[in-house]
């Protein structure tokens, strides 16, 4: 395993029931890198990553995340201490203000005292721009700023690497720019992202490399330049043309 | 609130009369009188009986609520061999009526310690307590699955990706979400045990039933006598509904949802 390798998937297999929502998936991520996982609905995107922080579990393969296998026992927990994860319903505690969601994991798992939590907390909110909410419930903001939030909470976890699962498919369309120009900082600081999105224009901007899976396979990966102006297999051409001209 | 609980005043308040107008002598209310030193002695009898029931009814609720969690938790795992213990518990309790439990309790488990080299004695108090208890946890493990199921998975899933264990993810996340739609149900489970802690006299439990058992059979004045007692519970169970609902008014001004 190279040294920057920080996620090896190899021949991954997971059914529900009858239905194959994974068929031999092989990805490598390498630190720093950002990927933008698409596809049409029910093509095992999701599915994949939540496979890496271990949401989901797997029939068949293996998954290594920072040199250490899902397999083992007891390591989904470590795994999860190096991932973060941003959800489609942004899934904040809305029985807590802002700045306890914000303080309860590195309270709790990290055993930070209050104040430095805090601390930590509003330096986050300070990055995704709503300082501001800090003391209000979630139920009080909007939708673009509740995933800001919810980044702002994974990232307190100093995560080596972001899972982002259709992270705008939940928002109006005036707020999925300001979640965007917030993951968009996130790459350009250099964290390692897989993002599962249809927004292409994010996509093109801040991917290094686009993976497109249909029927729980992966058709076709490449940089995105290449693949959005040539790409070679039929299914991509066809999705490609569904969304952009939608 | 004032309003219904003058209304409920008035009740006993009309029999009081009814009685006390004394149509054919078929009320004597003098049994119960405090104006009279045996009525007053007879009173003083029957609601020394209230300090056992609210005793045996809280004690029991107390581990009808911990059993109950302790049940329904694994209850909720994806794993069926932690699932199935916590169903048939809930089953097959749930099946048996209390009054048989109360005696295989009483008379029967210390003769089944005894035999299992624990000789305990099971008094009449412990007696219904543990059957109030264990018969109850079956209702309250269902009342806490099905608050904690109402509460979206994706909520235990962000916990548990900021990295909290299960049981922080319980404590800090689902409970204090679930507790708000827990609370009513097991306020009525509370209630409910309070009424059945009457079961409790026909093991020699001196609470409230048992008194009213023993003084008609001294007195023989059944109809007052009953009457009275019914009262007894009214009021208690009044007292716990106008405390549930306090309570509930406090948690819902922190309403989330």
């Amino acid at each position: 395993m190279s040294a920057n390798r920080v996620i090896e998937i190899r021949s991954l297999n997971k059914s529900f029931g009858d239905f194959r929502a994974l068929t031999g998936v092989d990805l490598d991520v390498t630190l720093g890198e950002r990927i933008v996982i698409c596809g049409p609905s029910g093509s095992g995107k999701s599915t994949l990553i939540r496979c890496v922080n271990g949401l989901e579990d797997y029939d068949s393969g293996h998954i290594e995340v920072d040199g250490i296998s899902l397999a083992e026992r007891g390591s989904v927990q470590r795994v999860r201490a190096e991932v973060g994860m941003v959800f489609q319903q942004f899934n904040l505690f809305p029985h807590l203000s802002v700045l306890e969601n914000l303080t309860l994991g590195p309270m709790k798992t990290r055993g930070l005292s209050r104040k430095d939590a805090e601390a930590l907390a509003m330096d986050y909110l300070g990055r995704v721009r709503i300082p501001e909410q800090a003391h209000k419930r979630p139920r009080d903001l909007s939708g673009g700023q509740q995933q800001r939030v919810a980044i702002a909470r994974s990232l307190c976890m100093k995560p080596k690497i972001m899972l982002f699962d259709e992270p705008t498919s939940a928002l109006d369309p005036e707020m999925i720019s300001e979640v965007l120009d917030v993951m968009v900082e996130l790459a350009e600081e250099g964290m390692t992202m897989l993002v599962v999105t249809h927004e292409m224009g994010f996509a093109r901007r801040v991917a290094d490399r686009m993976v497109f899976m249909d029927g729980g396979e992966i058709v076709e990966t490449g940089a995105p330049s290449a693949v959005f102006d040539a790409p070679r297999s039929k299914r991509f051409r066809a999705f490609l043309d569904k969304i952009i001209h939608h | 609130m004032t309003g219904s609980l003058r209304r409920w005043a008035l009740l006993p308040g009309l029999l009081l009369l009814a009685g006390c107008s004394g149509s054919g002598g078929t009320w004597g209310w003098y049994v119960i009188d405090p104006g009279t030193p045996q009525g007053r002695s007879n009173v003083e009898f029957l609601l020394g009986g209230f300090w056992a029931t609210i005793q045996l009814s809280l004690i029991a609720a107390g581990l009808s609520m911990l059993i109950g969690l302790l049940v329904a938790l694994p209850g909720m795992s994806a794993n069926r061999w932690l699932r199935l213990p916590s169903r048939i518990y809930i089953e097959f309790v749930r099946a048996i009526p209390l009054l048989p439990m109360l005696f295989w309790v009483f008379y029967g488990l210390p003769v089944v310690m005894r035999s299992l080299g624990v000789p305990i004695t099971i008094d009449a108090f412990w007696g219904a307590i543990i059957t109030l208890a264990i018969s109850d946890s079956a209702f309250t493990a269902e009342i806490y699955r099905a608050g904690i199921q109402s509460i979206p998975k994706g909520q235990t899933e962000a916990a548990r990706t900021v990295g909290l264990s299960y049981s922080q993810t319980m404590r800090y996340v689902v409970l204090p979400q679930a507790i708000r739609r827990i609370l009513p149900p097991l306020a009525n489970q509370f209630i409910y045990i309070v009424k059945m802690s009457a079961f409790a006299s026909v093991i020699g439990m001196q609470e409230l039933t048992r008194r009213a058992n023993e003084l008609v059979v001294t007195e023989y004045r059944p109809l007052e006598i009953y009457s009275l007692l019914i009262l007894e519970y009214l009021v208690l169970v009044l007292i716990i509904s106008f405390f549930v609902r306090w309570l509930e008014r406090r948690m819902g001004s922190d309403e989330s949802r």
